[in-house]
Parts: C-alpha cells; sequence; structure tokens
C-alpha cells in the first residue's frame, strides 16, 4: 500500500530533474517523499544533502562548465587557492544582500533598494561622529549604526508597503532613490575612511586563512537556509507569498510578516556596508551601485519564483557564485565588463523561460 | 444548443443541456444557483468549450473556438460581472476590440457620436461618451455594456441576470430595450432569480437543475409559479445527509455570539447564536450577503457595527489572528484561493495555523509536525494518503477536507463552512457532511453557508435565510422546506 502511494512522487522526480531542476527546483516535497519512502529514520543530515544538490543539479552543472571554461582558457590561473577565495569574496557581499532578497521575493514581494541602503549605512558608520564615538568607546559602535541604518531602512520600507499598501517596486524605486540621496548629503560626496584601528583588525583578518567577509557569507547562507526550511518564519514567508489570501485566513498575520521580511532584509543590507567597509577600508555613497540588479539576477537564477510562494536558498548561493565566477573567468581572459554584462544577461533570460515552463506545467 | 456536456475536474457542470432559441423571444432560464446557468452561457459565448454536445446556429453546426468567434457571428453576452475597462472612456469600451478608424488612426470623433447615439437609443442619452466608465454607477455601467453589445450586429444577446444591479426604474428602460430589440427579430436570452421579471418580459422558459434541462420551450403564460419552483427542486441525485443532533435541549452553551452585526452597503442588524453541537445554516441567492457575513464574523472584513463574541469574549474588530485565537476556523468559499497553498505540501496546509505548537524558538519539530498531520489526514480519511503530496494534485474534496483538517487540528471551537461543497464530487459530498456532523458532535459549533438550498436544509439543525443583507427567517431546519426557503429567497415572487 505504501509503495504504491509513493510511486507517482518518484516516478515524477527524474523527468522533473531532467527538464526543470536546473532553474527551478521544486518545493522539496519530491526530495522529502522519495527519503519518507525509503525509511521513515534515514539520516536527516544526508537526505537533505542529496535533495539540495539533486535539486540544484542544473545550476551546479552550469557552475561546473563555466569552471570548466575557466581552467580551459586560464588553466593554473583558475585552478587556484587564491582565485578560488577571490570569487568567494567577490561573491560574498553580493551573496548576504541575495539571501535576504530570496526571503523577500519568496514573501511576494521585490527590494531594488538594497544597494542603496548599503550605500547609506557604510556612509553612515563612517561619518566622523561615529568614529569618534567608536575610538572613544569601542568599534562595534560602527556595527550598530550601520545594522540600525539597515534595519530602520527596511521598517520603513516593510510598514509603508504592508500597511500603507504601496506596492513593493514603487517604494522601494523611492527609497533606493531616497537612501542614496542621503547618503551624498550626509557624505557630502566625499569617501570616507575607516580609521578606527580596531574595526581594521577584526574585519580584515582571516579566519584560517579564509577571509571573515566570505566566513560571514557562508554564515549568513546556513543561517537563511535554517531560517527558512527549519523555522516558523520561513514557513509562513513560503504561506505569505504562495497566497497572501490564504495565508490570512489562516490567521497568519500577513501585514506584520512582510515588515519583518522588509527588515530582515535591510539587516542583511547593513551587514553587507560592514562587509563593504572591510574590502574597501571605506564608506561611500557609491557603494553598492546596481548591487539590487545583481541579487535579484541571483535570486531568479537560483530558481525562486519572482510571483513568490516557492524558492531555496541553495539555489540563490549557486546563482551568486555562478555570476561571479563568470566574472573572474571574464577577468583572467582579459574580456572587458561589457562582454561580461552580455553574457549575465543572456544567463537570466534562459534561467527565466526555463522556470516559465515549470510554471506552465504546474498548472496544467 | 444540444446535448451540451462541461465537465470540470471532479465535477460534471452540464450533463447535458438543451436549449433552443428564436428569433425575436425572450428566452429565460431558470434554476438554482449552481444549476449550470452560468456554465451554459460561458459555453454559448464560447468562454468555455462544450465537451460534447453541439451548437446550431441558423440550423448550421457552428464550433466556436474563441469569444470572438460568438461575437462574429452575433452573440454578446452581458455578464453578471462587468467586464469593462474602468480606466477607458464610455465610448472606448463600447468600441473596443472594434474600434473606428481609419489608416490605422482612431475616430475620436465618429466614436464618441456613434456612442452618444448608441446610448440615445438604450435612453440614457445623460451618460457622456467621455466619461471615464469607472467612474460611473453600476448601473449606467450596464447600459454602457448594453451599448456596447448594439454597437456590434447582434443577433443574440444574452443577459446574466441584469436587473441585480437596478432599481425599478433603470428594470422598466432596460425592458423597453429590450422590446425594442426583439422587435427588430433579435433573441435575447434572459437569466434572472426574480420570478415576476420573467412574467413581465419573458416568453418561452427552459428550467436546469443540476446540469441538466428539465423543462425547455415552457410558454410563460401557461405555466404556474407553483410548477417552476417544483421543477426547480427536487432533485436527480440524492445526497446522504447525516442523522441531526438531538434536540435543541441537547446542545451545550452558546459558543458564538453575535449581536447586531453590520457591514456598511452589505448587511446589517444580523443575530447569530450558535452553541457547541449545533450547526446553524445560512441560505440565501449569491450576493445576498451570505459570505460576506462569515467573513465579518471572522474578523477578515472590519464590521461597520456589532460584536462577535466567542465563549462571552468579545472578539477585536476586523482581526483574524484574533479570531483564530479565540477558535474560530473558516474553510472560505473559493477554496483555491483563499483556502489552500496549492503548491506546498498536504501537510504544511494543516499545520499552518498552529505552526507555533510544532516549534521551540521559532525552530519546527518536522517529525512531529508531520505525524500530527498524518494523524488528523487518516481521520478524515484523506485520499490519496501520505502528507507530502501537492495539494493542487488532490480532488476537490479532498482539498476540502485538508482545510477541515487544518482546523481540526486547531481543535477550533467555531467552525465557519463557505460553501464546503462546491466542486467537490457526489461521493465525497456524504464524507463531507459527515465530518461536518462528527466536528459538532464532538462540540463544535458549526456555521454553513451554501447556495443549494437542500445541503443547508439537510445539514443545520437551524436554518437562517438572508435576503438583501437582512435575515428574514429563522428557524429549526426541519420546520421548513426547500420551496419555502426559495419563496423566501426569491422575496415573495411565488403568489
Amino acid at each position: 500500500m505504501s509503495e504504491h502511494s509513493t510511486d507517482p512522487g518518484t516516478n515524477r522526480a527524474p523527468d522533473l530533474g531532467a527538464v526543470e531542476n536546473p532553474v527551478a527546483p521544486t518545493t522539496g516535497t519530491i526530495q522529502v517523499e522519495r527519503t519518507a519512502a525509503e525509511s521513515g529514520r534515514t539520516s536527516r543530515g544526508a537526505g537533505l544533502m542529496s535533495g539540495a544538490v539533486g535539486r540544484n543539479s542544473g545550476l551546479v552543472l552550469a557552475l561546473l562548465a563555466i569552471c570548466a571554461v575557466g581552467v580551459a582558457t586560464a588553466g593554473d590561473r583558475f585552478a587556484s587557492i587564491d582565485t578560488m577565495v577571490t570569487i568567494l569574496r567577490l561573491a560574498s557581499i553580493v551573496g548576504v544582500v541575495s539571501i535576504g532578497m530570496t526571503f523577500v521575493i519568496i514573501g511576494g514581494g521585490i527590494d531594488l533598494s538594497v544597494g542603496a541602503i548599503v550605500a547609506l549605512s557604510s556612509v553612515w558608520a563612517t561619518t566622523f561622529a561615529t568614529q569618534t564615538m567608536a575610538e572613544d568607546t569601542h568599534w562595534i559602535v560602527m556595527v550598530f549604526v550601520a545594522l540600525a541604518v539597515g534595519g530602520a531602512c527596511g521598517l520603513v520600507n516593510g510598514v509603508l508597503i504592508a500597511y500603507g499598501n504601496v506596492v513593493p517596486f514603487i517604494m522601494t524605486l523611492a527609497m533606493l532613490a531616497a537612501a542614496r540621496g542621503l547618503a551624498e548629503i550626509i557624505s557630502e560626496r566625499r569617501t570616507q575612511i575607516v580609521n578606527v584601528e580596531g574595526f581594521k583588525d577584526f574585519w580584515t583578518a582571516d579566519v584560517v586563512g579564509v577571509p571573515l567577509i566570505v566566513v560571514i557569507f557562508a554564515l549568513v547562507s546556513v543561517g537563511g537556509w535554517l531560517l527558512l526550511n527549519r523555522t516558523t518564519f520561513g514557513r509562513r514567508t513560503l504561506a505569505v507569498g504562495g497566497s497572501p489570501e490564504a495565508a490570512r485566513l489562516a490567521g497568519i498575520n500577513v501585514k506584520r510578516h512582510t515588515t519583518m521580511l522588509y527588515v530582515l532584509v535591510g539587516l542583511l543590507c547593513g551587514l553587507a556596508a560592514l562587509m563593504f567597509l572591510a574590502r574597501t577600508s571605506t564608506g561611500s555613497s557609491t557603494h553598492g551601485t546596481l548591487l539590487e540588479l545583481d541579487a535579484i539576477a541571483a535570486v531568479v537564477i537560483g530558481g525562486t519564483l519572482l510571483t513568490g510562494g516557492r524558492g531555496t536558498i541553495v539555489g540563490t548561493v549557486i546563482g551568486v557564485l555562478i555570476f561571479s565566477t563568470l566574472s573572474i573567468v571574464f577577468v583572467l581572459n582579459n574580456q572587458d565588463s561589457s562582454t561580461q554584462a552580455v553574457a549575465k544577461g543572456l544567463i537570466i533570460v534562459v534561467a527565466v523561460l526555463l522556470q516559465q515552463r515549470l510554471a506552465r506545467r504546474s498548472t496544467s | 444548443m444540444r446535448g451540451i456536456v462541461k465537465r470540470f475536474p471532479g465535477v460534471l457542470a452540464l450533463g447535458g443541456v438543451d436549449l433552443d432559441v428564436r428569433p425575436g423571444e425572450v428566452h429565460c432560464l431558470l434554476g438554482q444557483n449552481g444549476a449550470g446557468k452560468s456554465t451554459l452561457i460561458k459555453v454559448l459565448s464560447a468562454s468555455y468549450q462544450p465537451d460534447d454536445g453541439e451548437i446550431l446556429w441558423e440550423g448550421q453546426p457552428v464550433t466556436l473556438g474563441t469569444p470572438q468567434a460568438a461575437m462574429k457571428l452575433g452573440i454578446s453576452t452581458i455578464y453578471q460581472e462587468l467586464d469593462l475597462v474602468p480606466g477607458l472612456s464610455v465610448a472606448e469600451n463600447i468600441f473596443l476590440g472594434h474600434e473606428l478608424s481609419s489608416a490605422g488612426m482612431s475616430q475620436r470623433g465618429r466614436t464618441n457620436r456613434e456612442a452618444a447615439a448608441l446610448l440615445a437609443r438604450l435612453g440614457h442619452s445623460e451618460i457622456s461618451p467621455t466619461r471615464e466608465v469607472g467612474r460611473l454607477t453600476p448601473a449606467a455601467q450596464q447600459v454602457v455594456s448594453m451599448a456596447r453589445a448594439l454597437s456590434q450586429d447582434t443577433r443574440l444577446l444574452v443577459l446574466d441576470e441584469p436587473s441585480a444591479v437596478l432599481d425599478q426604474g433603470e428594470v422598466d428602460n432596460l425592458f423597453r430595450v429590450i422590446h425594442d430589440l426583439t422587435a427588430e427579430g433579435v433573441a435575447v436570452v434572459y437569466i434572472s432569480h426574480r420570478l415576476e421579471e420573467i412574467r413581465q418580459i419573458g416568453d418561452r422558459i427552459t428550467v436546469l437543475k443540476d446540469g441538466r434541462t428539465v423543462a425547455t420551450g415552457l410558454a410563460v403564460a401557461d405555466t404556474p409559479t407553483a410548477d417552476l419552483i417544483k421543477l426547480m427542486t427536487g432533485r436527480s441525485i440524492e445526497y446522504v445527509f447525516p442523522p441531526r443532533g438531538g434536540q435543541a435541549a441537547t446542545f451545550g452553551e452558546p459558543v458564538l455570539e453575535v449581536s447586531d452585526l453590520a457591514l456598511e452597503g452589505i448587511f446589517s442588524g444580523v443575530d447569530l447564536k450558535v452553541r457547541a453541537g449545533e450547526i446553524v445554516g445560512l441560505a440565501g441567492l449569491v450576493g445576498a450577503g451570505r459570505s460576506e457575513i462569515l467573513e465579518t464574523v471572522y474578523g477578515a472584513r472590519r464590521p461597520s457595527a456589532g460584536t462577535v463574541k466567542v465563549d462571552g469574549q468579545e472578539l477585536r474588530r476586523g482581526s483574524v489572528p484574533a479570531a483564530v485565537k479565540a477558535g474560530l476556523g473558516l474553510a472560505p468559499e473559493e477554496r483555491k484561493s483563499q483556502g489552500l497553498l496549492l503548491d506546498q505540501a498536504i501537510y504544511s496546509n494543516i499545520t499552518i495555523s498552529t505552526l507555533g505548537r510544532f516549534a521551540r524558538l521559532g525552530f519546527l519539530d518536522r517529525g512531529e509536525e508531520r505525524k500530527r498531520a498524518t494523524d488528523v489526514t487518516q481521520s478524515l480519511d484523506v485520499r490519496p494518503a501520505g502528507v507530502e503530496r501537492l495539494v493542487r494534485l488532490l480532488s476537490g474534496g479532498n482539498q476540502q477536507k485538508v482545510v477541515l483538517a487544518r482546523w481540526l487540528l486547531r481543535e477550533c471551537r467555531v467552525l465557519l463552512l463557505d460553501e464546503p461543497t462546491r466542486g467537490v464530487d457526489v461521493g465525497a459530498r456524504s464524507e463531507i457532511y459527515a465530518v461536518v456532523r462528527a466536528l459538532a458532535d464532538s462540540g463544535v459549533a458549526v456555521v454553513v453557508v451554501s447556495s443549494e438550498v437542500e445541503e443547508v436544509l439537510g445539514l443545520a439543525d437551524r436554518v437562517l435565510v438572508v435576503r438583501e443583507g437582512r435575515v428574514v427567517h429563522e428557524g429549526p431546519a426541519h420546520e421548513i422546506d426547500e420551496s419555502r426557503v426559495l419563496d423566501l429567497v426569491m422575496e415573495g415572487s411565488a403568489a
């Protein structure tokens, strides 16, 4: 009986994997069905790993293909530890923001203001006043300022979207303009250099040979995965994005939840601003320019539906890595950034086309 | 139209319908909610494709592949929900899809003049062709829809409950227009719940019931109202209802107390008291305010007056979380869009209202979550088994069971059911009825809204009849029959 009932699931899995998984993994039902069918006591960790890789096999293949191109064209210059670290460092800032963006998009929204919030946070955390206070007390003051500014911007976005019924696209577009403008006013368009030694010492350190910002990216990824897949917050995010009306009638406070999603992405923008300070030793109103596009692109090719309700953190992380690896491959081959932009555009379009196929199939 | 059959997944919406309409006549379509009237006219206007049967047009079989093809033949349909573009002007709406133009440039002057002429012909020259449609009253918008139908060479005009949004003067005017049209040889299919209107305007009547024609071509003048009501009631399919609970004395304390509840412009003065173990039914036409009453009780709409109490505690107005916390549960009318997360697993649909119970510091105990979800799906016999399945893949009846499972798991005190068996096939209906009765027997207070009078009467212990936002009758379900309810609902149309 139980064997019979699991048949459709296991039959469905292979053909989904062949066609659709490259960019649009399903919600994880299939993986769970399989493990549940094989034995109720399969180790959870093992089931998860195979599931995560399985569902994103197309994305992993794409990443490997880009790596293969890198090895073929740049040889040892690509296949080195240094290059790997460079790729990860390049991925880390956009990665942290993309994790936040994944939550917002799964929850049925969009945030165009992430780059501007990063700029404002980086500027506010490096003003003369903030740095003076940090030197008098502790460098952690700068961290608090960056996170507070990011979180506050997210709160404004969230409250006006959820309670003011402003369309997310418009609200965050307004925030994009206003936050970057405010960053320019505060910094008088000057680059502000980080002078607080304690801050620099801590944030530019390596953790067992890995730059701190890469470690932060890893931690945020794991934390994001847990938050989405293991907590009530994550489950409610999927519900709110899947059908706001059904979520509301099931008793979820949709407005409050939506607000929290924008606060979350705001806080991660504050964190990303600190990573900018670590990488460049400066705060600037130009930090994070077009970061919103990179983040949305990574989320979308990672298989998260722009309409909400479905998406994965693993997909987003691989999406970010695809773009950063692509950049390095182009740089190593002395290609200019324009060619790179064209390649990026193509990848996005192909990803979205494949995603639509999935959407059509699941409704028919 | 002959032997038209239309199936939806799990439901036979039309099971062989015949209809013949002659030029110059007003043919009335009569039937209860859910009898298939709307589906039939959607087939006629080619919004739906029939699964079987044929459509003859002037003796020739035709295939209506697209709404455009139907329009080209001269079939114009005016739906209950008006299909106008609110941001465009009156004239632009009238000529939408067949704009007056020369060499690709639209001719605004001519468009406006011709629109004005059409409106004048309908007796509404006061509507300016340049007004924005979104700013018109519903009645005026309907006139614009009519004008749009007239702007094409209409041979068959289908009107779906046109009088619902009109006052008496406007109805008279509508009838005058219909008379003018039929005098020119246009055939009219007229759908209405108001029998007196049908007496006034109709020539012949076709009665639908459960997706079948039960009588066609009855002459209006020779058919007594009692016969019509008899045709509309009386089922070809008998549903099995579980036996009622005990007598009134055996019910528990009042759980849900609603007093003087009102929602501006929709309903007012609704008093409702439901005791533990009791099932109360709300009968009425679509649009009478039944669903709105449930949604307001549930906090999904903010009432303009009145209170809702659960176990004597007054609920915060317009707050679903407060209602759910107090023990209310709703199975909404639009199950797929309002009740379920279709692309998520059964278990997460069931536990979504109880997540806190499975969480420690926000982290879910997923084993326990699945176990409890499995238990409750087994007790409701959701098929196929397996809580990891996507809800989308279930039949309507099993989807409804998933919604019920959610509230069963929550051990809710009050269950509000809006159209609990819409889109549910015949076999599964009885199961749903049994589940609802079992819930009531376990001490839950239940409120059922249904368009199907028989369902309300069969399932409920006590019945409230709602008409135009007011409760017009209240009494034990066994003391009233289907034709009496229909009578009340249709505004004393039966003499």
